[in-house]
């Protein structure tokens, strides 16, 4: 199975990707978003709260599976993705585009240079796929 | 048809995989839970048809001198009342009236029977059914030779129909019959776990891996997909049918789960019928009742319900509901709670969101 990994993002190992645009983009990647299968229901902190880069900031669901999101950076959320709260198939059509979840001010910005890069990422996409 | 180790393959494994199929295990046995999408599999039942492979579940026939008397003990329906070529749906019991599994009951014979059984307890079922029919009839366990495939939706008389030359449009639900199907014998049942219109079909297990195949290429032009577990919990969520393990158990009665019809009490005689007349005389403590959210969110197992600021029961299967666009589920409530229009909250991670009772099924 392909699974789409730009070249131009960061990646946690828990599957996040980050886009650095300003704030700080996060959003599940491709692989994520196959592997829970049709999402009904994603749960977004609020704007001003903060996360913590490894502690979950919010939940996923799809019809068989409850998963944490977990912060691939530290910071405070500027602003999360309103459209989500009534169309969560979002992310399964469009997961690094109009299925991000949520922007971040990142209180430190080293943390970026700690996620993989895209060939990282593929690679650790490749042992988990079956 | 098993691995060396670790959970039990049916024999349309193979199909699967390359049906791009994700695999989970359940029951023991590795299956399919989606080959797409569960809504689009979902949507395809509701619309058209869904063939499902149930291999895993379990046949456990009882013949021979002694069967229907023996069966009658401990299936909480009088299996004698059933006409041949007929089946009911019903539960063993244990002596508490608590369920050891819920199970069809097909009586293929004026001396013979076959239970189909949830995948799970088919051992434990076995060792009961032994254990309390020691001198009626022959236990046979036919689940490792029998793949049994589930076809489910309104063109799926249309469907088998194209397959199965003597046609099917006269098997009236809850009826069987032995019929050739893509060059196979099968028993054909119409029977289901959707809410849908359907069939059941039972066969040899060396025979499946054709027989699917020539189903999904027959029924491909009429809309059938192949259907995974992910749609069949939600289907059956939908038609409020109980899943064993969810809402039935050893500890449960099947009035608390309002399935009174399927359990003849006042033919009486099955090993728990004493002990749920008395469980109805003295009044239920809990009743399964359906819901739907009134906030967003999706109840799942285990989440506590309150009312009042007080725990008053406990959902035991909730999902998004795909036909319905509503999040829907299952949970048992103290009985004062369990009328439709009643309202209680369920706590969802921390969160109370309001639900409301509805009328089952959902669809």
């Amino acid at each position: 199975m392909d699974h789409e990994i730009p070249e131009d993002l960061h990646y946690s190992a828990d599957d996040e990707w980050v886009r650095v645009e300003g704030g700080v983009f996060v959003g599940v990647t491709d692989f994520a978003q196959h592997q829970l299968g049709d999402i009904v229901y994603v749960e977004l902190p609020k704007r001003g709260d903060s996360v913590v880069q490894g502690d979950a900031f919010g939940v996923i669901e799809s019809v068989k599976a409850v998963i944490d999101l977990r912060a691939p950076i530290s910071g405070e959320v500027i602003a999360v993705n309103e459209l989500l709260a009534d169309q969560p198939e979002l992310v399964n059509g469009d997961c690094y585009g109009d299925g991000w979840m949520i922007e971040v001010s990142p209180s430190d910005e080293t943390e970026v240079g700690s996620l993989m890069d895209a060939t990282a990422y593929a690679a650790s996409v490749a042992e988990r796929d079956t | 048809m098993t691995a060396a180790s670790g959970p039990k393959r049916t024999p349309l494994y193979e199909v699967h995989k390359r049906l791009g199929a994700r695999m989970v295990e359940f029951g023991g046995y590795t299956l399919p839970v989606q080959y797409s999408s569960i809504r689009e599999e979902h949507a395809a039942v509701r619309e058209s048809a869904g063939l499902f492979d149930v291999s895993h579940m379990g046949q456990l026939a009882l013949t021979g001198p002694g069967a229907i008397s023996a069966a009658e003990r401990i299936f909480s329906r009088s299996v004698a009342a059933i006409a041949p070529g007929r089946i009911r749906y019903g539960m063993l019991c244990n002596e508490g009236g608590g369920v050891v599994d819920d199970v069809t009951c097909y009586r293929t014979a004026e001396d013979s029977v076959f239970w189909c059984v949830n995948a799970a307890n088919i051992e434990k079922d076995q060792r009961w059914i032994e254990r309390h029919c020691p001198d009626g009839g022959q236990l046979r366990n036919d689940s490792d030779a029998t793949a049994m495939f589930a076809l489910q939706g309104p063109a799926s008389a249309e469907v088998l129909g194209k397959v199965c030359p003597a046609g099917v449009g006269a098997l009236r639900r809850y009826r069987f019959e032995r019929l050739e199907v893509a060059g196979c014998s099968a028993i054909v049942s119409r029977t289901g776990y959707t809410g849908a219109d359907g069939f059941e079909l039972y066969l040899p297990g060396s025979e499946a891996i054709d027989v699917f195949e020539t189903l999904l290429r027959e029924g491909a032009p009429l809309g059938l997909r192949p259907a995974g577990l992910g749609a069949r919990d939600t289907l059956r969520l939908e038609a409020a049918l109980p899943l064993y393990g969810h809402e039935l158990d050893e500890g449960t009665s099947p009035l608390e789960a309002g399935l009174d019809r399927f359990v003849d009490l006042d033919a009486g005689g099955f090993i728990g019928a004493d002990a749920l007349v008395r469980q109805r005389e003295a009044g239920l403590e809990r009743r399964l009742v359906g819901f739907e959210l009134e906030e967003r969110g999706v109840a799942r197992e285990g989440h506590a319900v309150v009312e009042g600021g007080r725990t008053v029961g406990k959902v035991t299967s909730g999902a998004p509901s795909p036909t319905l666009g509503k999040s829907i589920g299952l949970a048992y409530v103290s009985p004062d709670l369990a009328r439709a229009g009643c309202r209680f909250e369920v706590v969802i991670r921390e969160r109370c969101v309001r639900a409301r009772v509805v009328d089952t099924p959902f669809v």
